[in-house]
């Protein structure tokens, strides 16, 4: 079997006495989209950044496309395409002219880069703007040119860091359409993410960061089967009514229980189901609904707020 | 488990490719795509410094050498104008690019590394200072402040002081944590020198002291340059002022790059 085009081994990322990332390891194999997730500062992004050569390694391996990124930086960031957290785009160029100024970066020839960029353009379906200043950029194109600066140079790897963070709904799934296509004609995808649908609608497989070490990975159906089982349901229910019910719930095979402020998740695992109605609490205040990815997030990395984070 | 350096060693000779080129294209572009706002200051003030000072200041003004005092001061602002307008380049555009729209962080996301970065943004200030010699000299014929056909040479020359200036101002830059910390270079390092290099009087009519303290200032050794080619009397001394200043500027442009890679490469 082929090593993986990003090989990581027992990666470290110190900051001062701070660990950012915590000697993790993890291959991501060609053509795949590759998921990233975690709370804000669990060291998504210094990962990325690690990988991208921009923040050097503390210890560990890191190989990309078979280069290791301490020796062979500039090679591998020009087979990579960086879609960075924060739009970076050039306000004074104009669309077209971004993308240009990109293209020399990696050593394009201007009539190849001319070419290149129509076809970026199409792609991301901003042909029509190509004249247009920064500025007068919607969040969602703004968001999209970052993604075909990003694919300017025709990238064996893609790179996003929170691709549709800060858009609205129906730019984020015209985001998603496009990075769909894009897995489609074989690009291999690393991105990270908070937002659990994406990482479910886009990633074959992910890792869960938490506090700078790898707490979960695989597949994202197989991890909700893992660890939160098929259906979740939500009880609001407090005070002696809440000690009725979980004692109601006591030895109930296949639930598990999770009590958080003035709610009840029940997990329910297996084919048997749980008939929820033998609780008899009014039907508002009982939820029924798939499991997701949300709630092994949540189940895994808590569901307090990370402090100083 | 392998263990490697901590991280990039900061102090070690500048990893500077052609990328450095596309740097420079980046900032023509947006230059060539916003002139006319940048025109202005380039030719208003000197054009205003040489009507006030040489012209209207200039009758009261009796020089030791029988020249007239636009004459005298055309050679200077030579120097001090595009000093100010490289210093200003890698001073608030650097910082504005780097801090304020992110660029560096886009371009180093490429082949290109923060040395390319580095240079490439001190190579485009002393573009836009020989530019604004352009202008100057252009006025300065105009006023009939220059002798010599050898002031045309004076633009070549221009680059090295805006290499110079470009590469100390980004030093500072790599160290300011915000836009008003730069106001203390300018106001500290760029202003005393442009009033106190020998461009409006001669630096012989001042304490000997104050002769060798301006000796180690940067814009003096380019007055010195231009005063000879505009008259038409270059001397063998030039070609010491000339090593002065690629000495300091190989000194200030390596510490700018490992100010940068200490600032950016975290």
């Amino acid at each position: 079997m082929e090593p993986g085009i990003i090989v990581a081994n027992n990666l470290v990322k110190r900051y001062g006495d701070f660990t950012a990332v915590d000697s993790i390891s993890f291959t991501v194999a060609r053509g795949e989209c590759f998921g990233i997730l975690g709370p804000n500062g669990a060291g998504k992004t210094t990962t990325i950044r690690m990988i991208s050569c921009v923040s050097p390694v503390t210890a560990g391996d890191l190989s990309v496309d078979g280069m290791a990124v301490q020796k062979q930086p500039r090679r591998i960031k020009a087979i990579l395409g960086v879609v960075p957290q924060e739009d970076n785009l050039d306000p004074d160029l104009s669309v077209r002219q971004n993308l240009r100024a990109y293209s020399r970066y990696f050593n394009m020839p201007a009539d190849i880069a001319r070419e290149r960029i129509d076809e970026v353009l199409e792609l991301m379906q901003l042909t029509g703007k190509q004249k247009d200043r920064i500025d007068a950029l919607s969040g969602g194109l703004k968001r999209r040119l970052t993604i075909a600066r990003g694919l300017i140079n025709e990238p064996k790897i893609l790179v996003l860091d929170e691709p549709t963070t800060g858009l609205d709904p129906q730019a984020r799934h015209l985001v998603w359409q496009k990075l769909r296509l894009l897995g489609q004609q074989g690009v291999t995808m690393l991105l990270t993410t908070h937002y659990m649908e994406e990482a479910a609608r886009l990633c074959d497989r992910v890792i869960i960061l938490h506090r700078g070490k790898i707490i979960a990975e695989g597949d994202p159906t197989e991890m909700v089967e893992r660890f939160a089982g098929r259906d979740v349901i939500e009880v609001l229910v407090e005070g002696d009514e809440r000690a009725a019910v979980l004692r109601q719930l006591e030895g109930v095979d296949g639930v598990t229980v999770e009590e958080v402020a003035d709610l009840l998740y029940l997990y329910v695992r297996g084919d048997n189901g749980f008939d929820v109605s033998a609780l008899n609490l009014d039907e508002e205040r009982v939820v029924q609904r798939r499991a997701n990815l949300e709630d092994v997030f949540l189940k895994l990395t808590g569901r307090g707020i990370e402090e100083d984070q | 488990m392998s263990v490697q350096v901590a991280s990039m060693p900061r102090i070690q000779i500048p990893n500077v490719s052609l990328l450095a080129f596309r740097v420079w294209q980046r900032n023509r572009d947006v230059y060539l795509n916003i002139w006319r706002a940048e025109i202005v200051w380039p030719l208003v003030d000197p054009l205003i410094t040489l009507i006030a000072l040489g012209i209207g200041l200039g009758d009261f003004v009796e020089l030791p050498v029988e020249q007239s005092y636009v004459e005298f001061i055309a050679p200077g602002l030579l120097a001090a104008f595009p000093m100010w307008i490289a210093a200003g380049e890698t001073g608030w555009g650097s910082f504005f690019r780097m801090e304020n729209q992110r660029t560096f962080d886009a371009i180093v996301a490429t082949p290109a590394t923060i040395d390319d970065v580095v240079t490439g943004e001190i190579l485009w200030a002393a573009t836009r200072a020989c530019i604004s010699v352009v202008y100057i000299l252009v006025l300065a014929t105009a006023f009939g402040a220059v002798d010599s056909v050898l002031a045309i040479f004076v633009l070549p020359i221009a680059f090295l002081p805006g290499l110079m200036f470009g590469s100390i101002s980004l030093c500072w830059t790599s160290m300011a944590r915000s836009v008003s910390q730069l106001n203390y270079f300018f106001a500290a390092f760029i202003t005393p020198q442009f009033w106190l290099s020998g461009v409006f009087f001669p630096l012989s009519e001042l304490p000997g002291w104050v002769q060798t303290v301006a000796w180690f200032t940067p814009a003096k050794h380019a007055v010195d340059i231009y005063r000879g080619l505009v008259a038409g009397e270059v001397e063998v001394g030039h070609l010491g002022d000339v090593a002065w200043m690629i000495v300091v500027t190989g000194i200030f442009y390596c510490i700018a790059v490992f100010a940068m890679r200490r600032r950016l490469v975290r």
